[in-house]
């Protein structure tokens, strides 16, 4: 068994690494800072954590003072609030100047399980990508969350990076290397390609697996930077295998598979099918229920892949 | 023991079992204001559980929404649904979603979650009576640290600017929120002050575990002529549960087996 961890947990640990090296580095919470773990780093690190209680939107207003003063914050909250009660001041405050602020937020996707639709961010990707100047990452496990964050450090401006609640298996090893705007292809295959994002990875992987059982041959992409996105490597799946499905833990509108879908109809027409959050709200219950009972398994994926083969007859 | 007394307790015994029951959800804020909503539900509000979008009804809204098995004890006390279900709390399609849902349960008048925002609803409710020049009154309980929400000050400043009377405002100030003392995270205090400097008549309630302070209080406001009422009341995190009592670790977790029953034992003593 793979060892498990969250995303969230993670970021944490790696903040205080991170602030080893990097003076400026600055960390700001939203009081809940025991759930986006940076209380990890608050305790390392006292003096350059700021908890700015129940109040998203002075999170990310401050966030963007603290980085015109040379800092490098990193903002965190649930995603709910972080991309959504706080979106107009993440637009104006700060991609709008290109401020350097890293944008962290956990609790993404329906894997928040208990707290229910209120608290389940399923919008975040969209609402973050469509904003000029931002850059969007979503981490498969805790090595590549840690590699992002160190990319999110080398860009000077915005980053939002979507972080989840759940442990998640570690699929990657230490030397695993990401780069912004760079797709990782995990597996080559000739009928169909896979490009997931954060902990639906893990299921097209597996989904791979089960479709290789049945005789069909599919890649698998992470596409974990989701802006920029990495044009070439999308164009160069729909060549080889005429098939495309998509693969995330958020609505399928906009998302991952919004992105897919424009380069795509622009550069490589295909056949594609997007798996995701079907324009519903999520519930309350427990993660693998809620995960099944929304579509996001890798018999979901499976299905997609077959439904997606079919239709380049 | 009088009616409310034992009305509370068994909605307090109701909080634990569901949280219980669900391993999650939030003990802490739930147990605070069990005397607050159990007055409002069994003494103050003009409600009717077999009709429960009644239109003259008052509202109630939870604008500290997390504090949902008290929302839903309470309802169920009430009779709006059957108590079974709250055994339900936080399951795969249940009714009795983590954040009250107001499609969902019979009762709910407002779905909240998010911080700030139900003080905001509660107050376009307020002026939708008064378009109507109905009499119902709006309540809406907040959390002592849901203060800091900015949204909450806009909401204030709009219902003073339109008089609404109609709107009673409790804040639960048990001093805690997530990460600690709202005076060490941040701090929202003066909370009187703050709320008269908005245009709000302020009463301060030093035990808001007390019904005969509560109800003294909920008669003031109901004789406003044109300013919201706000009742800040001083009350203990986790009330009834010694353990929970004070205690910022019991904001939002579920208590194990052997500590629901510890529970129980302290609450039936
Ligand atoms: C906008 C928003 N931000 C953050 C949260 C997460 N959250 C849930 S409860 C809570 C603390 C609330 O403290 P308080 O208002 O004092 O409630 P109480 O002590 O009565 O439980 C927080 C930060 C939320 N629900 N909504
Ligand atoms: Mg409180």
């Amino acid at each position: 068994m793979a060892e498990m961890k969250s995303t969230r947990q993670a970021y944490g640990e790696y903040l205080v690494e991170l602030s080893n090296k990097i003076e400026n580095l600055v960390v700001l919470d939203a009081d809940l800072s025991g759930a986006t773990k940076t209380n990890i780093f608050a305790k390392e690190c006292p003096d350059r954590h700021f908890n700015v209680g129940i109040a998203e939107s002075n999170l990310m207003g401050m966030a963007a003072g603290l980085a015109t003063t040379g800092k490098i914050p990193f903002a965190s909250t649930f995603a709910i609030f972080g991309a959504g009660r706080a979106y107009e001041i993440v637009r104006n405050s700060i991609c709008y100047p290109k401020l350097n602020v890293k944008i962290a937020l956990t609790h993404s996707g329906i894997s928040v399980g208990e707290d229910g639709a209120s608290h389940q961010a399923i919008e975040d990707i969209t609402l973050m990508r469509v904003i000029p100047n931002m850059t969007v990452l979503c981490p498969a496990d805790a090595i590549e969350t840690r590699k992002m964050m160190d990319a999110a450090i080398a860009i000077d401006g915005p980053v939002y990076i979507r972080l989840g609640r759940s442990d998640v298996p570690v699929i990657f090893d230490e030397d695993y290397e990401f780069e912004v705007g760079k797709a990782g292809l995990l597996k080559t295959g000739r009928d169909v390609t896979i490009i997931a994002v954060g902990l639906m990875v893990g299921p097209a992987l597996e989904a791979a697996e089960l479709l290789k059982a049945e005789g069909i041959s599919a890649q698998v992409i992470n596409m974990g930077s989701i802006k920029p996105i990495d044009v070439d490597a999308i164009e160069e799946a729909a060549i080889k295998t005429g098939a495309i499905v998509t693969a995330e833990e958020h609505s399928i509108i906009g998302g991952l598979g919004g992105a897919v879908a424009e380069v795509l109809c622009e550069v490589a027409p295909v056949p594609m099918e997007r798996v995701g959050i079907k324009d519903i709200f999520g519930q309350s219950g427990k993660v693998a229920p809620l995960m099944e009972k929304y579509g996001l398994t890798a018999k979901d994926i499976v299905a997609a892949a077959k439904k997606v083969i079919e239709r380049k007859r | 023991m009088a009616f409310l007394e034992e009305t509370a307790r068994e909605i307090r015994k109701d909080i634990v079992k569901m949280i219980g029951k669900a391993s999650s959800g939030h003990p802490g804020g739930s147990l605070s204001s069990v005397e607050i909503l159990t007055l409002l539900y069994f003494e103050e509000m003009n409600v009717d559980e077999k009709n429960p979008r009644a239109e003259d009804r008052d509202r109630f809204v939870l604008s500290k929404g997390h504090a949902a098995p008290l929302l839903y004890a309470t309802l169920a006390a009430k009779g709006f649904f059957p108590k079974e279900e709250l055994q339900n709390l936080r399951q795969l399609g249940s009714i009795l979603q983590g954040h009250p849902d107001m499609n969902k349960v019979p009762g709910v008048d407002m779905s909240t979650g998010s911080l700030g925002q139900g003080i905001s609803a509660a107050t376009g409710m307020a002026l939708g009576g008064k378009i109507d020049k109905k009499d119902y009154k709006v309540y809406v309980l907040l959390g002592d640290g849901e203060l800091e929400e900015g949204l909450v000050w806009e909401a204030a400043m709009a219902a003073s600017h339109y008089r609404l009377n109609n709107l009673i405002a409790f804040v639960d100030n048990n001093n805690l929120q997530i990460d600690g003392a709202i005076c060490d995270v941040m701090s929202p205090y003066p909370i009187d002050a703050k709320f008269e400097a908005f245009g709000w008549n302020v009463i301060m309630v030093e035990n808001g575990h007390d019904f005969d302070q509560l109800r003294k209080a909920i008669e003031v406001a109901k004789k406003s002529e044109d300013k919201p009422t706000v009742i800040v009341c001083k009350t203990i995190k986790g009330k009834g549960v010694s353990f929970m009592e004070n205690n910022a670790g019991w904001h939002g977790k579920g208590p194990n087996a052997e500590q629901v029953l510890q529970a129980l034992a302290e609450l039936e003593a």
